[in-house]
């Protein structure tokens, strides 16, 4: 047998006498005591004597590439050579707090938005700190010194690499406020950087919460209520004992768990089970009443999320309705949630592909009964994440199940048990009106939004006293067209399933509902979708930006081979903004086929023009896949969907050609892991009504509703 | 007891006959280069070759494994074919997440070793059994083309 995995322990919690100025809390405790070795200015860098350039990144990577654009942040002030720099996991840590959310955590597209300024300033102290050692050791002024490729030149030509300068380095005083570049400077941010998570990605290297081993561990499979809520009253564990590998079964409040010596033995131990589940208040749960329950809370008023002007006094020449609808998603990450967790004598370590490195300290303090700072976080690689990751469900299980059986557990969910353990995507129904005036140009726009409260399900968010949730609405409050009477309006309904974050949360659906609607309103006027758009967005150039840019490099408005249509949809989320255009044909049995999607973006000044494509291309696949199979369905309480054959993914074989365009822009930078997708289903389903002249209102796309 | 010949070696597990091959290589044996993902065959991220011939590992038992040859991600810059497609998937920087990325190498390393030139359909029918979550599937359809021309040049 080989040597089990031993996730590394790093060493530089140590305290430090350098002062360093940044915003972020915990910096400067994290920076440790200079040694000849290394030069450690703050917990976000050190380098080597070797010369080498270790960028300590605070949050997860699942995909979205924080593991390149981070120290691609911190190298270009650095002045770093690109081809030393390694990254390295940090620890959970006051000073990794992401600085948007203030905790440390991974999520909302957040990465480069919140962290353009702190990590630049962080790798510009340090480049000073170098240059001044430098001065002092050439009895010159540092104003005579510049910097380039990981090394302090003197006007002379003497030159000294940065690995020769970390002892003379670590005794600067830190810059509080250190020169950052003007953008005209840059070198390494804006570049196609080759990613710094790559290899380990090719050769099965790479370490993800599944792939933690730990001496003397079990593995948890974990009896779910088939219903939400639902209680076990009665277990037989008998046959599950018998089976070998079976060391114990322990009933948490999440379920029935079954430890064994690996998973194959704990899952069937599992499945050997005999359990009398109690299927409490949801045994009725039905979709069927999901969108019953729905629908009906559009027909009443709701809390105002957004009035403007007075759409009941506007009379437009022509009204339009529509009701809208969007199933519960799961978020089907590829490895399916899991941790590993030790309950030890002075604290807690877990183990896991996490997005929620400052919750999970201070949930599993309480789950353990230890002090936040017991509780030791290791982040591995995640496997997917998309919102879903950021919940505690399988880090508090984990643990709990370690405390209990006195031993290091790691929790697996089998894939339908990860199907099956909610935290989806809200489902939720907008009923749209609108009135057009005699030219066609929109007067009145109100909409009725009812779905659950992803706040209120979060743990850590309350509805706010006006009762609109933001999540709920973002998508459809913010529509960003030139409309003089405007109502918004939410219906909190809570059918009993935990929701939670999925990837561009309420956008996912909202972008949908609304941008599907505008094409209505666009038909109904008589006028171009992409002209329709473009003529009520004269206060909104961002918007009207990527709008142009997409229609002119699709090619809006020239000829298609037969039977491919065009559909344009535009959307803002997370502050930055995206159009695409998707072409679309329909066959004879009702099946779309997307053949190119041309999206352009604005998210500001790019890190990684690459990365920035590939994130979104990633989020259009996401999204065509929602578009098309996406649904969690229940009946008599229980999810209907479990594994890949009732719960699809798109494969290589349906994915469309797909083209990203970046607008050229000195905007803060904003992230792009989510803001590709939101836009994508309205382009395909008004490519789709072009094509059948059927106007998809309800996802996913139903093949049999556009049969010719 | 099973004796499992994986990347050239003879290697003991003690599992029973009816264990996937992927979790005595994962658990037993501590390899854990190839992925689960589904359990049922269907998204193709725990791909092995056995003999050559690429199979999900979630779904074959040890026992169908006995006196043949599992190859893993572990051991495949150690052959021609393998290497060249590790190479292009780094050229590419292909993986995003990476989880399914194993079993897409592997896949795409069985195409390649079987059928030198693939057209589309090819790639299209060798590599629609694996999921990528991600979406990287032009990157690694432009990755496996690249792979094609370095090992026909």
């Amino acid at each position: 047998m080989r040597t089990a995995f031993k996730p590394s322990r790093r060493n530089f919690l140590k305290t430090s006498g350098l002062v360093i100025g940044f915003a972020l809390p915990g910096a400067q405790r994290l920076a440790e005591a200079a040694t000849p070795a290394e030069f450690k200015p703050n917990a976000y860098l050190r380098v080597g004597a070797d010369d080498r350039v270790t960028v300590v990144v605070g949050l997860s990577e699942m995909g979205q590439g924080v593991h390149t654009a981070i120290p691609q942040l911190v190298a270009e002030e650095l002045d770093a050579d690109w081809t030393r720099v390694r990254v390295e996991q940090a620890p959970v840590d006051e000073a990794y707090k992401n600085p948007i959310f203030g905790i440390q955590a991974t999520g909302g597209s957040t990465s480069v938005n919140g962290n353009w300024g702190p990590m630049r300033k962080a790798g510009a102290a340090a480049r000073e700190m170098l240059v001044a050692a430098a001065a002092q050791t050439w009895k010159v002024d540092a104003s005579e010194c510049r910097t380039e490729k990981g090394a302090v030149v003197h006007k002379s030509g003497k030159k000294l690499s940065y690995g020769k300068l970390v002892a003379a380095a670590s005794k600067q005083p830190v810059p509080k406020e250190p020169k950052l570049k003007d953008a005209s400077e840059f070198k390494i941010i804006g570049q196609n950087l080759r990613r710094l998570d790559t290899p380990q990605k090719v050769n099965g290297s790479g370490k993800y919460g599944l792939d933690v081993r730990l001496p003397g561990m079990l593995t948890a499979v974990l009896a779910q209520p088939p219903v939400p809520g639902g209680k076990a009253v009665s277990v037989d564990d008998s046959k599950a004992k018998q089976v070998k590998g079976v060391r114990q079964v322990i009933q948490i409040p999440q379920g029935v768990a079954v430890l064994a010596d690996g998973y194959w033995q704990a899952k069937k131990g599992r499945d050997a089970l005999q359990i009398q589940w109690d299927k409490g208040a949801n045994a009725g749960l039905s979709s069927e009443g999901v969108t019953k329950m729905l629908t009906e809370a559009t027909q009443q008023e709701g809390k105002v999320a957004r009035n403007e002007g007075s759409v009941g006094s506007a009379s437009g020449a022509k009204t339009l309705e529509a009701v809208y609808e969007a199933p519960y998603l799961a978020h089907a990450c590829m490895e399916p949630m899991n941790a590993t967790a030790w309950v030890k004598k002075d604290g807690i370590e877990i183990w896991a592909g996490t997005q929620s490195q400052g919750p999970n300290q201070g949930i599993l303090s309480h789950v353990g009964s230890v002090d936040p700072k017991q509780v030791k976080v290791n982040t591995m690689l995640l496997g997917g994440g998309f919102g879903r990751r950021f919940a505690p469900d399988f880090t508090i299980a984990a643990t709990v199940l370690s405390k209990m059986a006195g031993k290091p557990v790691k929790l697996v969910y089998s894939r339908e048990d990860d199907m099956r353990a909610y935290f989806y995507r809200p489902a939720s129904v907008t009923r749209f009106a609108a009135g057009l005036d005699e030219s066609g140009k929109p007067v009145s726009f109100t909409a009725r939004v009812a779905s659950p409260s992803i706040m209120e399900a979060s743990g850590f968010m309350k509805l706010p006293p006006d009762g609109v949730d933001s999540f709920a609405v973002e998508g459809v409050k913010d529509v960003p067209y030139d409309i003089p009477n405007l109502r918004v309006e939410y219906s909190r309904q809570e059918p009993g399933v935990q929701v939670w974050f999925w990837r561009s949360v309420g956008h996912s659906q909202n972008i949908f509902f609304s941008e599907s609607f505008i094409d209505e309103l666009a038909n109904a006027a008589g006028k171009d979708p992409f002209e329709f758009r473009r003529s009520l967005l004269g206060k909104q150039p961002r918007y009207k930006g990527v709008l142009e840019l997409a229609a002119e490099r699709a090619g809006w408005g020239k000829p298609l081979p037969q039977g491919v249509h065009r559909g344009i949809a535009v959307a803002q989320s997370f502050g930055s903004y995206v159009a695409e255009v998707a072409e679309v044909s329909v066959d004879k049995d009702g099946r779309p086929k997307v053949h190119r999607v041309v999206a352009a973006v604005d998210c500001g000044e790019v890190v990684n023009p690459e990365i920035v494509k590939r994130q979104c291309e990633s989020a259009i696949v996401f999204g065509l896949t929602a578009a098309l199979y996406g649904k969690i369905t229940f009946k008599d309480g229980q999810v209907e969907q479990g594994n890949f054959d009732t719960y699809p993914m798109l494969r290589m074989s349906e994915m469309p050609k797909v083209e990203v365009y970046i607008v050229k822009s000195k905007e803060h930078a904003t992230g792009m892991g989510e803001p590709g997708l939101p836009a994508l289903a309205p382009a395909v389903t008004a490519a789709i009504y072009r094509a059948t002249g059927k106007r998809i209102r309800k996802l996913p796309i139903d093949p049999e509703a556009l049969k010719a | 007891m099973v004796t499992l010949n994986v990347n050239g070696k003879q290697l003991q597990a003690d599992v029973d006959a009816d264990t996937p091959i992927l979790w005595a290589l994962r658990d037993t044996l501590g390899m854990t280069g190839t992925k689960f993902g589904c359990g049922m065959a269907l998204c193709g991220a725990c791909t092995v070759h056995l003999d050559g011939a690429p199979i999900r590992s979630c779904m074959t038992p040890v026992s169908a494994a006995e006196g043949r040859k599992i190859t893993t991600i572990e051991s495949m810059s150690a052959s021609r074919v393998g290497k060249a497609v590790q190479a292009a998937w780094v050229k590419h920087d292909v993986p995003q997440c990476g989880y399914c990325q194993s079993g897409q190498i592997m896949s795409a390393a069985a195409l390649l070793a079987s059928n030198a030139k693939p057209t589309d359909q090819d790639i299209d029918a060798a590599m629609s059994g694996n999921v990528c979550r991600c979406g990287t599937y032009n990157q690694i359809r432009a990755a496996i083309k690249d792979a094609a021309a370095t090992l026909s040049a």
